[in-house]
């Protein structure tokens, strides 16, 4: 079987000569089909460079990065993706938005309003479909945002901290949407974060970055059946799982300078 | 409403005020009208030659359209080709910035000497006017588009035309229209300027004529007019770019 995602021996440098610095040093992982795969690390751990390189916007110095069995080094136009920032075009409205995913990814014109439309209901925003994006508060941009995504007809997801710039409640609110969501319409996933817990509850498997020159230095099961739900948090094992990688990413960071 | 008045009040006062003391210092030093008219004397001869201005009016305002709307289309034309095409850009930019600096008092005589005293030569002169403005508008705009959101539409794969079309085009509309609008008041007064120097109609060639036979009260009715129609342009202008960028929120007044 296919992974939905292969990044393989990933080596990736900026610059040259004596300035150049090494961001990723040999990243290798895969995300399985239907897995959502959680990929946590210290801040500037190259987790941004490492999606700029699975979309195709910047060239590995080394190393190959396969999407669906295909190779797609280099290449653009192969995934779904939601950034940190909902950014959704200020001169389309919330459906025109999830249209414009669904078109550039190929899907024709009529369907991808029909799909929308239909989407947009069953997430209960229907009622913001004509709106302009500056009328929504924060989360409800990113869950326009995540729905484009998701209605995007390609194998695999890319979410990049969806929910960083969010208040901590929201956050939480945002979190237990989305697990529902994808628990009914399992997806490939490869989501980036920087709370352990988040990834704890999501994610199906869990990649731990070390500190740049990235490596990867622990992948970890995630045990909880799902369905999911916030009582997670007061099982003991997640706890103890969120100690123990919390050890990993303190040990990966390099000693205070 | 009463926000409005507000701020319509101000600027109305000081208008009125103006005028009082145009009107009041002819009046006390008696100045002949030949020399300096009132702001009455200037309205009473308007008045009584309204159908011949009105005819000149009229001129003005065909060739003014006509120039501006070839002027704003080459300028938009210009600014998505050399934005789309960089090699180009950077070779025709300078030459562009150089060719605004050739006085116009200098290229209407020559335009007219090529092309004669035709309709031709002044919506030449008004197109090249109003054409720059538009288009380093149209160019910055363009150019400067959000890179977060660049960055989005790069990682979902669409291609130069996606971009071009949903993302640079209404990002630089904004500017498109403040382009538009500054060109508006260039295209007017190079119309005047364009009539002034050859022509038999318009109120460029009604400027010239009155001010060459000391007609002080007509020289103001003119320009009386053109900076009506100078403004009314902007105002129409700024009421289509309400209309067409309703994605925005509205600010305060504005």
């Amino acid at each position: 079987m296919t992974s939905a995602l292969e990044v393989r021996e990933v080596h990736k440098r900026f610059g040259r000569g004596g300035a150049a610095v090494d961001v990723l040093g040999g990243v290798s992982f895969a995300v399985e089909e239907g897995e959502f795969v959680s990929l946590i690390g210290p801040s500037g751990s190259g987790k941004s460079t490492l999606f700029q390189l699975i979309g195709g916007l910047e060239q590995p110095h080394k190393g190959e990065i396969r999407i669906g069995g295909q190779v797609t080094t280099g290449q653009r136009g192969h995934i779904a993706y939601m950034p940190q920032q909902a950014s959704l075009l200020p001169w389309l409205t919330v459906a025109g938005n999830v249209e414009l995913a669904l078109e550039v990814a190929g899907t024709a014109r009529e369907e991808a309003r029909e799909l929308t439309g239909s989407w947009l209901a069953r997430v209960g925003l229907e009622s913001y479909a004509g709106e302009y994006p500056h009328v929504l508060s924060g989360g409800m941009q990113q869950r326009v945002s995540f729905l484009r995504a998701l209605l995007t007809p390609r194998s695999l997801m890319c979410l990049d901290e969806p929910f960083g710039a969010l208040d901590a409640l929201t956050r939480m609110q945002m979190q237990q949407w989305l697990l529902k969501l994808w628990e009914a319409n399992r997806r490939s996933v490869l989501f980036v974060t920087h709370s352990i817990e988040e990834a704890l509850l999501l994610s199906d498997r869990i990649v731990v970055l070390s500190a740049s020159p990235a490596v990867v230095i622990r992948e970890l099961r995630v045990p909880f059946e799902r369905p999911r739900s916030e009582t997670l948090w007061t099982d003991p094992e997640f706890n103890r799982l969120k100690q123990e990688i919390y050890a990993q990413l303190s040990q990966g960071e390099p000693a205070a300078r | 409403m009463g926000s409005k008045w507000a701020k319509v009040w101000p600027p109305l006062m000081a208008m009125i005020a103006f005028l009082l003391v145009w009107q009041g210092a002819v009046f006390f030093f008696r100045l002949e009208k030949w020399f300096l008219p009132g702001p009455a004397a200037v309205v009473q001869e308007a008045i009584s030659i309204w159908p011949r201005l009105w005819e000149h009016t009229a001129a003005t305002i065909r060739l003014t359209l006509l120039g501006f709307s070839l002027g704003a289309l080459t300028g938009i034309i210009v600014g998505g080709l050399l934005h789309l095409v960089k090699r180009v850009k950077l070779s025709v930019y300078p030459l562009l910035v150089l060719s605004q600096n050739i006085p116009i008092i200098a290229l209407g005589p020559l335009l007219v000497m090529w092309f004669g005293f035709g309709l031709l030569p002044k919506v030449l002169l008004i197109i090249l006017v109003c054409f720059f403005p538009i288009s380093v508008a149209m160019m910055i705009g363009l150019a400067n588009s959000d890179p977060r959101l660049m960055n989005y539409m790069q990682m979902i794969g669409a291609n130069k035309w996606h971009i071009f079309r949903r993302l640079e085009l209404p990002h630089a509309l904004p500017y498109l229209f403040s382009g538009l609008k500054i060109a508006a008041a260039y295209s007017v007064t190079s119309a005047i300027v364009a009539e002034w120097l050859g022509s038999s109609k318009g109120l460029g060639y009604f400027m010239q004529l009155s001010s060459k036979g000391f007609m002080a009260p007509r020289v103001f009715a003119a320009v009386l007019i053109t900076i009506t129609l100078s403004m009314s342009l902007f105002g129409i202008i700024a009421l289509a770019e309400r209309w067409i960028i309703r994605w925005q929120p509205r600010k305060e007044g504005g």
